[in-house]
């Protein structure tokens, strides 16, 4: 198995959404190479004839009636918001200046 | 006058219904214990005396007014700070969610207050549930009751350190990977991981959503599950909720009686890295066992010894989804935010700052597990051992009622022993972690101190889903046995804070 590379985490650090900081690129390359390699054991006894469990319920998908009910108001939906203005989130740019 | 905050919560509940004592002074009690030792313990994040003394009050009106109280009425408890609190801020042990207060109650939050039970506040955690030690709280770790400069367990470190400490007789944990279980094992207490889907998860703040449980931790089996019964239930909020009846806890609690019971001891859990006083008080439980009247026989479970490796891909690659939701959009934190910055950016750095190493370790690692072309190998094969592992357990209760093992391979290690040493912390979770896999019941209650440091050891139980009310059966005849033997309950032996 090949290791976990500066690069890699760095793409890893990507995909996950965290600005890391380039000393804990180096950090954490040497710690997941060390917890991948050791958790690399499970393909040992992963059979084909295995199948695969999800959830320890057999469960299909559960529904409600289709019935309104009490929820939060928007005040209390925005909350613990950031920003907020005029009943909604507030978020930063999305989409490019032109 | 007796020391209140000695009281069990069985006792604490016949107290104030007999009005020998009100539920405000009950309450006064413990937070005047918190005021006291806090500080150094630092089992809670934030104490709500308003809410809990509010809370008491209610109680004592209730008497007055000569209306029935239910069992644990009255009775004040720690509450894991993972659990949503209306108006009472929540953080789940990050920096991400500092001063977030939540707008609605989770289900096992409501519950406790329909039940009179008095909340005192929120107890330390590791951030987000993800350790075995407390120290990857955002908010600086917790003690041990037993040697302040060694860890409570992990994740619910804060929530079994009050029950050691006396700050509440009654606490409430989630158990992952063993974070009740092992936090239980290293103070002296008794902490239970209920069937996976016995007590709601709405309001949980998510961690990994297919092994995540609530459940009861307390200083006896009997108070245990007295709250259990309290917590548990189908809940139509929870999709992943149990619909059927809880089991007899707590007339199984009552009743600690093993003769005739078949108990199976796990081969694989024991020799290498685990401590010989553990290992000591594990076979001495055995023996006790066999003395009142259980067969004990020997089970094997080979897949047992891949479930550590396959929890750490499961858990990881579940997180990595679960905390998605922290974007510094809707809620918690948000830096960088100065007009130049889009929002991925923003989110990017919001993450950076507002999560622990531990955190984004896990992130990463989950990312890792479930990306293209490494998904068969690690989370693929990680779900085919989770089918290995329940059939191990289905065929070992095939011959026996409940399993039984150490519930950690150590007693409680020095704070920051292991903090920079992920895979040296992940083994504190070695026999807890199969149970979580498979979704079954499991309980670790107090069977003595390792002579080699005078620490509390653990004993797990281990029962199939939905027959809890066997952990209580064995846990109430081990308690009993143990106190008569040692004179009086373990902790007592505990040196004063």
């Amino acid at each position: 198995m090949p290791g976990i590379t500066r690069e890699e985490v760095a793409h890893l650090a990507r995909l996950s959404r965290l600005e890391l900081k380039s000393e804990e690129l180096d950090h954490f390359a040497e710690q997941l190479n060390d917890i991948v390699d050791a958790v690399a054991r499970v393909s040992e006894i992963a059979a084909d004839d295995v199948p695969p469990t999800s959830h320890p319920l057999p469960l299909t998908n559960v529904m409600r009636a289709d019935v309104v009910r009490p929820s939060l108001t928007p005040e209390q939906a925005l909350s613990g918001a950031p920003a907020a203005e005029e009943q909604r989130f507030r978020v930063p740019q999305i989409l490019g200046e032109d | 006058m007796t020391d209140i905050t000695r009281w069990t919560a069985a006792e604490t509940a016949e107290a104030i219904a007999a009005g020998k004592v009100t539920a405000v002074e009950v309450a006064q009690a413990h937070l005047d214990r918190i005021a006291a030792v806090d500080e150094k313990v630092h089992a809670f994040l934030h104490v709500d005396r308003e809410g809990a003394l509010a809370q008491a009050r209610a109680v004592d009106e209730k008497r007055a007014r000569g209306e029935k109280l239910g069992p644990l009425a009255g009775v004040p408890l720690a509450l894991k700070d993972v659990f949503t609190t209306q108006g009472v801020p929540t953080t789940a042990g990050s920096k991400i969610l500092e001063g977030w207060v939540p707008p609605y109650d989770a289900t096992l939050t409501k519950r406790l207050k329909d039940a009179d039970v008095v909340i005192l506040g929120k107890t330390n955690m590791d951030e987000f549930a993800m350790g075995s030690s407390t120290e990857n709280s955002a908010y600086g770790p917790t003690g041990n009751p037993w040697d302040l400069t060694r860890i409570p367990g992990g994740s619910g470190g804060g929530s079994a350190a009050a029950l050691a400490a006396y700050e509440a007789p009654l606490a409430i944990g989630t158990d992952t990977g063993g974070s009740i279980r092992q936090p239980g094992a290293v103070t002296g207490t008794v902490g239970v991981k209920p069937t996976y889907g016995a007590v709601s998860r709405y309001g949980l703040i998510a961690f990994s959503s297919s092994l995540d449980q609530g459940g009861p931790c307390a200083r006896t089996v009997l108070d245990a599950a007295l709250l259990h019964e309290v917590i548990a239930g189908h809940d139509p909020l929870d999709s992943t909720s149990v619909d059927a009846p809880v089991p007899p806890v707590v007339e199984a609690a009552r009743n600690g009686d093993v003769r005739g019971m078949r108990i199976g001891v796990v081969k694989e859990f024991g020799g290498e890295g685990y401590q010989a006083g553990v290992m000591q008080r594990f076979t001495e439980s055995v023996e006790l066992l066999r003395e009142l009247g259980a067969e004990v026989v020997e089970v094997s479970c080979p897949s047992f010894t891949y479930a550590l490796p396959a929890y750490y891909l499961i858990a990881p690659s579940e997180c990595s989804s679960n905390l998605a939701r922290f974007d510094a959009m809707r809620y918690g934190l948000r830096t960088g935010d100065d007009g130049t910055r889009s929002a991925e950016e923003v989110t990017a750095l919001t993450r950076e700052a507002g999560f622990g190493p531990e955190v984004k370790r896990r992130i990463m690692l989950g990312t890792y597990a479930l990306s293209s072309g490494y998904y068969d190998a690690y989370y693929g094969s990680a779900q085919k051992v989770r089918t290995l592992i329940t059939r191990d357990f289905e065929k070992a209760f095939e011959q026996v009622d409940v399993l039984i093992s150490p519930t950690t391979p150590t007693t409680a290690f020095p704070i920051g022993e292991r903090a920079d040493d992920p895979m040296a912390m992940y083994l504190a979770d070695l026999c807890t972690i199969p149970s979580n896999l498979a979704g079954n019941a499991a309980m670790s209650v107090p069977c003595g101190l390792a002579p080699e440091d005078n620490l509390p050891v653990g004993l797990q139980i281990i029962a199939p889903a939905m027959a809890d009310d066997r952990l209580y059966r064995v846990g109430a005849a081990v308690e009993a046995a143990f106190t008569e033997k040692w004179g009086h309950p373990l902790l007592e032996e505990a040196p004063a804070l």
